[in-house]
């Protein structure tokens, strides 16, 4: 997301004008002073537009976790299960925005530790410097955003925080301790989130495209950070925590697709502040961003449709909302890197792909990834990861520089190797970040539910609460 | 008196109820039930995942009659009832000894 800095500062700062002012004499000084309130009002002009704009778009993502996400998961579960899943999203808004203040956005947005005299953690994780959002204020941070408060950067990276391990939550539905759920997040959190979101968009980070990265992966608004991250986890969970009870022979169907047809609405209206947010300005940028993010929404609902009418005759509401979230997914790395058509073609991949791996490679490898979250965010993810790097032009945002290309299209075929480079350490760091924390939590506190309270529903057993209570 | 049950289709409902009432039936109970008898049921298909649907939403009226009123009632709903495809539902007869209304305790047909 920081990606959009490099554009950005160009147009921001008139200073050439104010030099050849005051070099011509004396008696302009009153006109260097206007010259200099003018600069001053149109930066303080500028910020207000785009502070607003982000202020907004910090809004759009929360709401893709409460409500988007829970009520979309929430449908997707049997009824005695709902609140259960809903209440999982809701904590991590509560948890990881906590978790935020104290150490969570200096882990990754600050500078590196430097350990002994040499040593800086700088590329993959950040040090201490903002703990207890120390040095965070009204203030812009140039690195990340020169014109917004680094206060409203903050917050709104706090909302993708948020969402990334709401988003596991899918493969471990229906059957995993709460408490379990709590601790493995939060862990989580600290040990594959924080380092990944470091390296990719962090100064220093290794794969920062924007700030001199070694391997420049190209993440506009975290395909690789988010949905790589989460869907991989997702994956490892479900294996890890074995098939629900009954699965696959016992029907589970969703309990309410009404309740998931209005989550994915919000989602793909909340991805508007994801992806067109992640310009960190209201510019141009942040259009073309938001266009590729609709029509990569929109292709890819036709692509699962399409494939599904193919296959089974019919084309379902399920199958088309899925289908739209898989292209949102697919467009969150290229956003703002691509022209419109290859965003439609990104989404119509991703749609057909994210299809065949839920309807095809589930079932062919037996895992029980309750909600698809690796199928839709892992697959979708890794698809629109590889495709940024083929579709990026420097037309839509020059991140390497005036005149240098930047993806396949461009000439640029280098691209898609960092963009594999970037792909692959995030599937590491989450397989083997996952798998570990999961151990740990198993011993420490357990993860799975007992087989009877699966039966009754987490609702009940976990929360002590029911989620439809008709004849009351 | 006769106690008559018939299940018969949720979408032909309303169209018997309202015929029954025009032949003077004065009351009925009605219960949402699922079930099937030779007709199949359907598959649904959630993300690849195939369920067979083989209960069926039914609706059933529950009635007892005095026991001139039985054939017109029983013909009424044959009629309306009827869509000629498999699912259609059932009507099942049966005797009752006896019948008492609760607020007043009257007996037999006076408390129907």
């Amino acid at each position: 997301m920081l990606l959009a800095v490099v554009p950005l500062a160009a147009p921001q700062t008139p200073a050439p004008a104010a030099t050849s002012a005051s070099a011509t004499s004396g008696s302009s000084k009153a006109a260097n002073e206007k010259l200099a309130q003018l600069e001053q009002r149109v930066t303080a002009a500028q910020s207000s537009a785009d502070n607003a704009w982000m202020l907004v778009s910090a809004a759009l993502v929360l709401m893709m976790t409460g409500p988007g996400l829970a009520l979309f998961y929430g449908g997707l579960v049997r009824r005695k299960n709902t609140l259960a899943i809903m209440m999982q999203s809701f904590a991590l808004m509560a948890l990881i925005t906590v978790m935020w203040a104290l150490v969570g956005y200096s882990l990754c947005f600050g500078h590196g530790m430097v350990i002994g005299d040499r040593f800086d953690t700088g590329s993959v994780i950040g040090g201490f410097e903002h703990a207890f959002l120390r040095g965070v204020g009204a203030e812009p941070n140039p690195d990340y955003a020169g014109t917004i408060p680094q206060m409203t950067f903050m917050i709104y990276q706090l909302m993708f925080a948020i969402i990334t391990p709401a988003l596991i939550t899918g493969a471990t539905a229906e059957r995993m301790k709460f408490s379990g759920t709590v601790l493995f997040m939060l862990l989580w959190f600290l040990v594959v989130y924080a380092p990944l979101a470091h390296m990719v968009w962090g100064k220093g980070g290794l794969l920062n495209a924007a700030l001199g990265g070694r391997f420049p992966t190209l993440d506009f608004a975290g395909g690789t950070v988010v949905h790589i991250s989460s869907g991989v986890s997702a994956l490892v969970c479900a294996l890890y925590l074995g098939k629900r009870t009954g699965y696959p022979k016992q029907p589970m169907p969703p309990h309410s697709l009404v309740l998931s047809f209005i989550g994915a609405c919000l989602l793909w209206v909340g991805w508007f502040g994801f992806n067109a947010g992640s310009a960190l300005a209201s510019n141009a940028l942040a259009t073309s961003a938001f266009v590729a993010t609709h029509f990569g929404a929109a292709a890819a609902a036709l692509g699962w449709s399409a494939a599904e009418w193919l296959k089974n005759g019919r084309a379902s509401a399920l199958g088309a909302i899925s289908g739209a979230v898989a292209g949102l997914v697919a467009i969150t790395p290229a956003a703002g890197f691509v022209a419109p058509i290859p965003a439609l073609v990104i989404g119509a991949v991703a749609g057909v792909l994210c299809f065949g791996m839920v309807t095809k490679v589930k079932s062919l490898f037996g895992y029980d990834d309750a909600l698809d979250a690796f199928g839709v965010h892992g697959a979708g993810g890794t698809i629109g990861a590889l495709l940024t790097g083929v579709f990026a032009q420097q037309l839509i945002n020059p991140i390497f520089g005036a005149g240098k290309a930047v993806g396949g299209i461009d000439g640029h075929w280098g691209q898609v190797g960092n963009q594999l480079v970037g792909i692959l350490i995030a599937w590491v760091l989450a397989l083997v970040g996952t798998l570990v924390l999961l151990k740990i939590v198993d011993v420490l506190i357990g993860l799975r539910v007992p087989e009877e309270h699966e039966v009754e529903g987490l609702d009940i057993t976990q929360h002590g609460e029911e989620a439809y209570n008709l004849e009351t | 008196m006769m106690k008559l049950e018939a299940i018969i289709q949720p979408s032909r409902f309303e169209s018997v109820k309202d015929a029954l009432r025009e032949i003077g039936v004065e009351g009925m109970t009605v219960t949402e039930v699922r079930g099937h008898g030779r007709q199949k049921g359907h598959t649904e298909v959630y993300r690849g995942r195939e369920y067979t649907v083989d209960l069926l939403p039914k609706v059933k009226l529950e009635m007892v009659l005095p026991d001139k009123l039985v054939n017109r009632v029983v013909d009424t709903i044959l009629k309306t009832a009827k869509t000629g495809k498999i699912g259609d539902g059932k009507i099942f007869l049966s005797r009752v000894e006896e019948a008492i209304r609760i607020r007043n305790e009257e007996r037999d047909e006076n408390a129907l």
